[in-house]
């Protein structure tokens, strides 16, 4: 066969590679770019290798930055999943319920992220707060600008409240999938409703948790506007997470070598973990007993 | 195993039934004998699924009372009366082997494992899943799912009876013939009472010992294949049943002859005896197979115009107009085609009387 000669083909692609070439490539080997120079000003920059990511990769505070990461979406993923599930198994199926459900729980989801800071933070004020001054009423003393474990708490709370929602509306959808007959069949085949919950309804949901788990792990991992409102990244570091490190070095002390070759690496962590989910969940409970 | 009787069942599904328009259901009436194959017939929305539900416990009837043997079950739950019901889809649970599939049932009701063993190994044997029992569920056939399905019902020691809903509806055109043979092969092995709902007339006459047959929630005939297709009780039955179904012509009695556009035809006496004081509108109704066709006139010939001749493979089906009235006619392929003009005769024993929709016996 001869080959084609027009080479019009690559006109009709080029709107989409333009597109991602702006919002995608060019981005990140400007990224890359920054990664292996030290820039001083305009026109004053050096060529300095695989120097920045050596330096940030023996980051004390970055990897303690890290670890709290972890653990910050580990305890989101293992919060906000089951009670996502449960709020869903709750819900009523029919009648002018599952409307105000529905809209009672997107709610947290349309607050701008910046505003559910500035919420929380006066939700939980110790002097005026409706939360702060009653937990401190009780007896209780909670005040989240000086106590670790009480900012961690509310940032909890906070990401909790604002997105197990999400999770709660994926399992709804993923329930009211699976059709009539799978409950009648476990009716008569005598099923208790932890059987239907182990049986019919989580291997039915697996693709909406998938994408669950997918979405709060990134989104979580990537948390930068509600805990940088409600605590700076503070009581000193302990809630500072690695956007908040990131954005410290980058604007607070332009050190734009380093923030990039963070970045990059941020990335790579985010993009590792999200496959490695992804592998985990398609496969569970499918290799069992073959 | 039990009989299962049905007194007086109706059911709506809504919450405060008015008027009769209002019943998935009307008053329904019957006895399934113990071992009995039975076949419930009916078009879409005829209430058959109702039906089948009410029989399993799925759902509660409005009126009436359901009974096994003598016993009352309206108010019990599915799992309490030891029913089976198959779907239209082959519900699985896919995360387990075909073995935990057909053990869940049992398992459910706390049978010890080498009873759970001793009898799943029996079914699989039974439906020809033995070799499959470790494979994962989830990646069979549409027809071994479905065999599965039926399998979890026969696990369980002496079910009531095994319902089925249209559980051929996904399975391919040369499975399902397959199945169902298998269906008989195992009611024949096992007696049990099988129930067995659709709007396939070729499924249901093949399968059943008796055939059910359901019009807008009600039940319009009981009847073996044989009896639906010779003395249909009711209009609907005639024309669901049959390819072509039934012909029906308006007429009106004068003495012993039934008149119609075109033509008249003498009735036998038993039959005009019963249908005096029987309000109309009468209609003649004869089924295409039992009308002959002549290409001369004759003795109670009637004169009819050829419209149109569809050939079926071994028999040809006429549509022919006599007066206002097209009727359909099936002749053997061998006999020579009629021209324009030919004669049809009815003959009398064949001939059915109906007044307002029912059958005049």
């Amino acid at each position: 066969m001869e080959k084609w000669e027009n080479n019009r083909a690559w006109f009709l692609i080029l709107p989409v590679f333009v597109i991602v070439a702006f919002s995608a490539i060019i981005p990140l080997m400007t990224v890359v770019n920054y990664s292996v120079q030290d820039i001083f000003g305009p026109g004053q920059r050096f060529f300095v290798g695989m120097e920045w990511f050596r330096e940030v990769i023996h980051d004390e505070r970055l990897h303690s930055a890290l670890l709290r990461q972890l653990a910050f979406s580990c305890m989101v993923l293992l919060i906000e999943i089951p009670l996502g599930v449960l709020i869903a198994l709750a819900m009523p199926k029919k009648g002018w319920g599952v409307s105000a459900c529905l809209v009672l729980l997107a709610l947290p989801l349309l607050i701008p992220w910046n505003v559910i800071g500035t919420i929380w933070i006066i939700f939980t004020r110790p002097d005026i707060g409706l939360l702060g001054k009653t937990v401190n009423d009780l007896g209780i003393a909670f005040d989240h600008t000086a106590r670790p474990l009480d900012a961690w708490i509310t940032v909890m709370a906070m990401e909790v409240w604002h997105w197990t929602p999400l999770v709660a509306l994926l399992a709804y959808a993923g329930l009211r999938a699976i059709p009539e007959a799978y409950y009648q069949a476990a009716k008569i085949d005598g099923a208790s409703s932890w059987a239907v919950f182990r049986h019919i309804q989580l291997p039915k949901m697996r693709g909406v948790l998938t994408i669950a788990v997918l979405l709060r792990f990134m989104d979580s991992f990537l948390i930068y506007a509600e805990p940088f409102v409600l605590t700076g990244g503070g009581p000193g570091d302990t809630t500072t997470f690695l956007s908040i490190y990131l954005v410290k070095i980058a604007v607070g002390q332009f050190d734009l070598g380093p923030a990039a070759a963070f970045s990059l690496i941020y990335f790579l962590i985010v993009l590792l973990f999200c496959f490695v989910f992804y592998q985990a969940l398609q496969n569970v409970g499918t290799g069992e007993s073959r | 195993m039990a009989r299962i009787t049905l007194q007086q069942v109706a059911h709506s599904y809504q919450r405060h039934p008015k008027d009769p328009s209002d019943y998935a259901l009307k008053n329904i009436d019957t006895v399934w004998e113990d071992g009995g194959a039975y076949a419930l017939l009916g078009p879409s929305g005829c209430g058959k699924t109702t039906m089948l539900n009410i029989i399993s416990g799925l759902l509660t009837p409005t009126r009436g009372r359901v009974l096994y043997d003598d016993r009352d079950v309206t108010e019990l739950p599915p799992e309490q009366r030891n029913i089976a019901q198959v779907f239209q889809f082959p519900v699985l649970y896919d995360t387990m082997s075909v073995f935990d599939n057909l053990a869940f049932p049992l398992r459910n009701r706390g049978l010890d494992p080498q009873t759970i063993h001793r009898r799943v190994q029996e079914v699989a044997e039974v439906l020809d899943l033995t070799a499959d029992l470790k494979k994962k569920a989830a990646g069979l056939s549409a027809d071994a799912k479905q065999k599965i399905s039926l399998g979890r019902g026969l696990v369980r020691e002496d079910v009531a009876a095994i319902l089925f809903d249209e559980p051929l509806t996904v399975i391919d055109p040369h499975l399902k013939w397959h199945l169902r043979r298998k269906l008989k092969e195992i009611h024949e092995k096992l007696q049990l009472t099988l129930i067995y709902v659709t709007h396939d007339q070729v499924e249901a006459l093949t399968f059943a010992d008796k055939v059910l047959v359901m019009y807008e929630g009600e039940m319009v005939q009981m009847g073996t294949p044989a009896e639906l297709f010779e003395e249909p009780r009711h209009k609907f039955v005639g024309y669901f049943i049959g390819s072509p179904g039934m012909n029906f012509i308006p007429c009106r009695l004068e003495g012993n002859r039934a008149v119609c556009d075109g033509a008249s035809v003498v009735l036998d006496e038993e039959t005009v005896r019963r249908a005096q004081g029987k309000e109309g509108p009468f209609e003649l109704g004869i089924r295409p197979m039992y009308l002959e066709v002549h290409d001369e006139p004759g003795d109670d010939r009637i004169p009819v115009q050829v419209r149109k001749v569809e050939d079926q493979g071994i028999f040809r089906i006429l549509t022919v107009q006599m007066a206002s009235s097209t009727l359909k006619v099936r002749i053997s392929e061998e006999r020579p085609l009629p021209g324009q003009e030919a004669w049809i005769r009815f003959p009398r024993r064949w001939i059915k009387l109906y007044a307002n929709g029912r059958l005049v016996a």
